[in-house]
């Protein structure tokens, strides 16, 4: 027996949650997949850590927004029995981590670009005119900030260290970069969600992101790549081709013993 | 009327007696009172209620205290009980009492400093100014340095003493 996928009904708000609820939690399983491969115990376990706030962030959006849909959807259902097209993590959290089976530079920085947003939409989202989301963000600001800190910090370590690191750093921004636009795109959805007071559009946070990372790039000595035209569109529910082996991973066991609980 | 307060109150103070002796799984050094983690304690009459703020969006001990504190009211003859979530305002370290913080640094956990609650800049560990070095709570030597920003738990941060040469954890204000 195999358990069905659940229809979500695309309601403005939901998707505004989940477009955050699922950059975090497809994001906590790439960092999770360092568990026991990270290059030094503590980081493997900073890693890991990381990876825990972010389900937990994801748990309380995820289950905020099933209340939301008004459909009796919790938090396992959303997270396990939802088709890729209704996931709108952006698509930078789900990339794989890096090259042969993981590189510590690309997640980095991907952690850099990732927490710096968060941290910026979290602070904004604890004046949210629903307080679930309010409250939920008053607790993810101060992780956010650990997390951001420890990213820009091995940003600089690596991109001022050895030959080696400097190269891997300089291969990340080339990979990735292009995939940090989606995360200030707006639309009809965050515009709803600024309209109703539910938290701010994605493209006011570009501004106040970009200065963050000009800081931590100028003590790198890396330079802010030149803006392309490439957008990914994950948070419109059009994912790379990566996203799919992802869920097929994350959702196995929900899909093939229903119900399953530790 | 007045001997029924009389009734509840005693419950409520027992309720608080019996959880100052559920120690937080990760941290089995202090109670869940002295971590702060028990907002409040209400007499519903028919049903006890726990009000709980946790400590980390993915604390995984979160459940685990939920079920240890029912299982001691419970066991201690004050239920029917249930806990509830209060998520704001969200909790901090501020919160851990001085009793809690004492016991910390006994257990051999640097107990954090005040938390800042405010924007806090970017620092950069490897080159600027170090952040001031911790005492080590065994040898109390100042002469330590940090290894990583987490430890054991997302809670704490992992430190060496130079002096004595053992490493210790620190808890991270938050």
């Amino acid at each position: 027996m195999t358990q069905g996928s659940i229809q979500l009904k695309r309601d403005p708000a939901v998707q505004y949650l989940l477009r955050v609820g699922d950059t975090a939690l497809i994001l906590a399983q790439r960092l999770a997949e360092w568990c026991g491969h990270a290059p030094v115990l503590e980081e493997d376990i900073a890693l890991a850590n990381m990876a825990l706030d972010l389900v937990g962030q994801s748990r309380a959006l995820l289950t905020h927004a099933g209340k939301l849909e008004g459909a009796g959807h919790d938090e396992d259902q959303l997270a396990f029995l939802r088709d890729e097209r209704d996931y709108f993590n952006a698509t930078i959290a789900e990339l794989p981590n890096g090259e042969r089976g993981g590189d510590f530079a690309f997640t980095v920085l991907r952690n850099l670009i990732v927490a710096t947003w968060a941290k910026l939409l979290w602070e904004r989202l604890q004046s949210s005119s629903d307080a679930e989301v309010s409250a939920i963000a008053g607790k993810a600001v101060k992780e956010a900030r650990y997390h951001q800190q420890h990213a820009a910090d091995w940003v600089v370590r690596l991109a001022d260290g050895t030959e080696e690191s400097r190269r891997r750093i300089d291969d990340a921004l080339a990979t990735i970069w292009r995939f940090s636009a989606e995360l200030f795109e707006s639309d009809a959805v965050d515009t709803a969600a600024h309209a109703a007071g539910l938290g701010p559009r994605f493209a006011d946070l570009r501004e106040p992101w970009l200065a963050e990372m000009a800081a931590v790039f100028d003590e790198a000595g890396l330079a802010i790549p030149a803006e392309s035209a490439f957008r990914s569109t994950g948070t419109r529910g059009v994912h790379s081709e990566h996203m799919g082996f992802i869920l097929a991973e994350m959702q196995h066991l929900q899909r093939s013993y229903p119900g399953g609980v530790w | 009327m007045v001997i029924a307060e009389v009734a509840s109150s005693s419950r409520v103070d027992a309720a608080w007696r019996v959880l100052a002796t559920v120690l937080d799984p990760e941290v089995p050094a202090v109670s869940v009172c002295e971590l702060g983690i028990v907002r409040d304690v209400i007499d519903h009459d028919d049903v006890l209620e726990i009000v709980l703020t946790p400590t980390y969006s993915g604390c995984p001990a979160t459940e685990v205290i939920e079920h240890d504190i029912l299982q001691a009211i419970s066991a201690a003859g004050l239920g029917p009980a249930r806990a509830t979530l209060r998520r704001a305002p969200a909790w901090t370290t501020d919160w851990i009492s001085a009793a809690g913080r004492a016991k910390l640094l006994a257990y051999g956990i640097v107990p954090p400093g005040p938390a800042s609650n405010a924007e806090v800049p970017i620092r950069f560990f490897p080159r600027a100014a170090k952040t001031v070095a911790l005492a080590c709570p065994r040898c109390g030597s100042h002469h330590t340095e940090r290894l990583a920003a987490f430890g054991s738990t997302a809670c704490k941060a992992t430190w060496r003493c130079l002096a004595c040469q053992e490493p210790f954890e620190h808890f991270k204000p938050i």
